[in-house]
């Protein structure tokens, strides 16, 4: 669904990603873990399309159609979705008013039909049980003095009803105490399908124990240094990040491995 | 309006009521003299008190010496007086007997702007007035608004048929010395709307005005005057548009509200006068004088979205003389392109526990100056007098400019006052959220813009928020990217 190969990027003339390869198929949970700087946002930024990164190598492919070359919106009809770190507020833009406009600029864009406010109400409503969420949020502008858990929430109701075919977590379990870490994980794990593909990016192990991934990837230095099944987070957990620096990687990147 | 319309507007829309209509008009020669207004007050066949009102304007006019006022944050060439045309009427056909009598080009020319004169086409029971170059063509609904002893009508025939009322209430709340573009309306207004709204009525329809200017080189000055007796409700809406012209017009308009004890008077505006291009070449000089006067326990309302004309310069007040009066002012500006606008409010706080609330949104694009100007007047007498003033502006790139000048002078030690202001930017980071959902740029800053002016178009009556929101997405095209 996803090949990453070569990619480096920068930010305002600094390089971040140094040449990293990943291969991602549908219905697999990929984790990117690493300590702070190792690259791990900018990865997930590039791949939404944010402009403050520049590309200077490599390739990424969607669905076999480059990735690189389409604007922010276009990847999103295309299907990928980035759960932010820090979701932006925009005040006095109802989230339910939100939602659906990007809900119906996403089916417009794909030739399907637009849902009225009241059948979007309905799908939305059925999907914020999903995440626990109370109804009044409906009402509330965009993340607007909402906790950092309702802000997490918020990303993954908005995940649940985009559908994306590849979504990309970035740090989604940040500032969040366990019962909200749960929550957002339950949500996450409801949506884990066959046709779709995920990307977690987390620094800590502890949100591995309630999304499980397939494969478990551990980024340094802008580059994948090493990758593994869920056992490799909790090797990480014990060991910290700090032998991952100095020791050579114990196997080669992912996507060397597979045939 | 569905959501894929909306949008579709959004898209395409430059000025789209750019157009210029076809009619024979009844003008006089350019520049201004005594003869211009003697000239004028007979065409409408005024009574003489009228004209020495008007001439009593034009001499205090000429006593001003040209001199305009210059502390408005505005820049814009020298306006010549004597090149301007006073006065220009579409020439009626045949006398008017019934609105089946508009010429139909002008008729089609307020179908174009979506406005129709014809009354069997309720337009959701909002009674129009239309006003074209310098004068009123049709109101409609008048009937209906009789039954309940409302007067909707253009202010030429109130001067006919209503003496007494104009009388006592012309240049009661902006007197003809007000200031340099007042007075110049005073002398040479050639029609506009007048409402009288008796004891104890909630009207029954909102009311509306909707000004044309269609002549070239031609000013409009048109004058309102409301009039909501005691205990009366009234809520009045005003639009206006003007073709494309590359050469800038002149508009200087004055409002009056009188609300009488317990009355009620919102009063909505929609401008939308032509801006100019992207340039900066032609437009609109909008430089009006609005002003309210409010007695005992009466409330006036000011709601604005000015999205046009070159230049703005008005300040919609209150003077809450009455005890117990309420004033608030709710505005958007958005200025794009080379646009300027000064605009505010004063809330003259005279009577014992009068309380106003202002709350202004800013918007500036492209090389657009935006200038927030108020004043918060506390007099003596007004014992328990309370303002609440936010002002909010928002910028959108980097070559765009807000600004700020509150004035608050309170001379009673019980006054509260409150001043909040915030000036921020659309961010790449709330751009690149709604692109992140599918949302397209340009739709994405009309979505942030309109949330941000939020709080004022919710207190637009619903048909003209659902315009405003249209407007607010239209004047931002190609501001990004």
């Amino acid at each position: 669904m996803l090949s990453i190969q070569g990619l480096k990027a920068s930010v305002a003339e600094r390089d971040i990603l140094h040449g990293l390869d990943l291969e991602v198929r549908a219905g697999e949970v990929h984790a990117i873990m690493g300590p702070n700087g190792s690259g791990k946002s900018t990865l997930a930024g590039v791949l939404a399309g944010r402009e403050t990164y520049a590309v200077t190598a490599g390739k990424v492919t969607f669905e076999g159609e480059d990735l690189l070359a389409l604007t922010p919106e276009k990847r999103a009809v295309r299907g990928v979705f980035l759960a932010f770190q820090y979701p932006v507020e925009i005040p006095g833009v109802g989230n339910m008013y939100f939602l659906r406009t990007a809900f119906n600029a996403l089916r417009r864009a794909r030739g399907e039909e637009e849902l009225d406010a009241m059948d979007f109400l309905a799908l939305a409503r059925e999907r914020m049980k999903l995440v626990k969420m109370d109804p009044s949020f409906a009402n509330r502008s965009v993340n607007e003095g909402f906790s950092g858990g309702e802000k997490k929430r918020n990303e993954i109701l908005q995940m649940a009803v985009l559908e994306p075919k590849l979504a990309i977590l970035d740090e989604v379990d940040s500032g969040l105490d366990i019962d909200a870490l749960r929550v957002v994980a339950d949500g996450v794990n409801a949506l884990r399908s066959p046709e779709r593909a995920m990307i977690v990016v987390t620094h800590y192990q502890r949100l591995l124990d309630y999304i499980r991934p397939d494969h478990v990837h551990v980024m340094a230095n802008g580059r994948i240094v090493t990758s593994g099944g869920p056992e490799l987070a909790l090797e990480l957990e014990k060991r910290g990040y700090g032998w991952i620096e100095k020791e050579p990687p114990a196997r080669p990147a992912a996507v060397e491995a597979r045939p | 309006m569905t959501q894929e319309a909306t949008l579709r507007e959004l898209t395409e829309g430059k000025y789209k009521y750019g157009f210029v209509t076809e009619v024979e008009t009844d003008q006089v020669p350019k520049g201004l003299s005594e003869d211009v207004i003697r000239t004028i007050s007979q065409k409408k066949g005024e009574p003489e008190w009228m004209l020495d009102w008007r001439l009593k304007a034009y001499r205090h006019w000429l006593g001003l010496g040209m001199a305009e006022p210059t502390w408005p944050n505005v820049r814009y060439p020298r306006i010549d007086y004597q090149d301007i045309v006073y006065y220009s009427a579409p020439k009626p056909k045949a006398k008017l007997g019934s609105m089946d009598e508009v010429d139909p080009e002008m008729k089609m020319a307020f179908a174009k702007l979506g406005i129709p004169l014809a009354e069997q086409q309720r337009l959701a029971g909002v009674a129009v007035d239309a006003v074209f170059d310098s004068v009123s063509v049709a109101t409609t609904f008048k009937e209906k608004l009789a039954e309940k002893g409302v007067v909707f009508c253009s202010f030429s025939e109130a001067v006919k048929n209503h003496p007494d009322l104009v009388k006592k209430y012309l240049g009661s709340v902006v007197p003809y010395t007000d200031n340099f573009f007042a007075t110049l309306n005073s002398a040479v207004f050639s029609d506009g709307s007048f409402a009288y709204i008796p004891k104890g009525v909630r009207c029954p329809m909102e009311l509306s005005t909707y000004f044309r200017i269609n002549a070239q080189d031609t000013g409009q000055f048109e004058r309102t005057l409301i009039v909501a007796d005691e205990g009366a409700y009234v809520s009045y809406l005003e639009g206006c548009t003007a073709p494309v012209r590359d050469t800038n017009q002149l508009h200087a308009a004055v409002v009056e509200l009188v609300a009488l004890p317990g009355a009620q008077i919102k009063y909505s505006t929609v401008q939308n006068w032509y801006p100019g291009d992207a340039d900066g070449k032609g437009g609109i000089y909008n430089f009006v004088t609005k002003r309210g006067k409010a007695l005992e326990r009466s409330k006036i309302s000011w709601t604005q979205v000015e999205t046009g004309s070159a230049i703005t310069w008005k300040y919609p007040s209150c003077i809450l003389q009455g005890d117990d009066s309420v004033g608030e002012f709710y505005s958007v500006a958005l200025t794009n392109n080379r646009q300027q606008a000064d605009t505010g409010t004063k809330m003259i706080h005279v009577g014992k526990r009068t309380r106003s609330t202002i709350i202004s949104k800013g918007i500036s694009a492209g090389r657009g100056q935006n200038t927030y100007r108020g004043l918060v007047k506390v007099l003596k007498g007004a014992v328990g007098a309370r303002n609440y003033s936010q002002c909010d502006s928002l910028l959108i790139g980097d070559r765009c400019g807000a600004h700020t000048f509150p004035y608050i002078e309170v001379k009673n030690p019980t006054a509260q006052v409150e001043h909040e202001a915030t000036t921020s930017k659309i961010g790449e980071d709330q751009l690149f959220y709604c692109r992140q959902r599918g949302i397209a740029e340009e739709d994405a800053v009309s979505m942030i813009v309109n949330g941000f002016a939020r709080q004022v178009l919710k207190e637009l009556p619903m048909e003209f928020a659902v315009e405003a929101q249209k407007l607010l997405g239209m004047s931002l095209e190609g501001s990004v990217g």
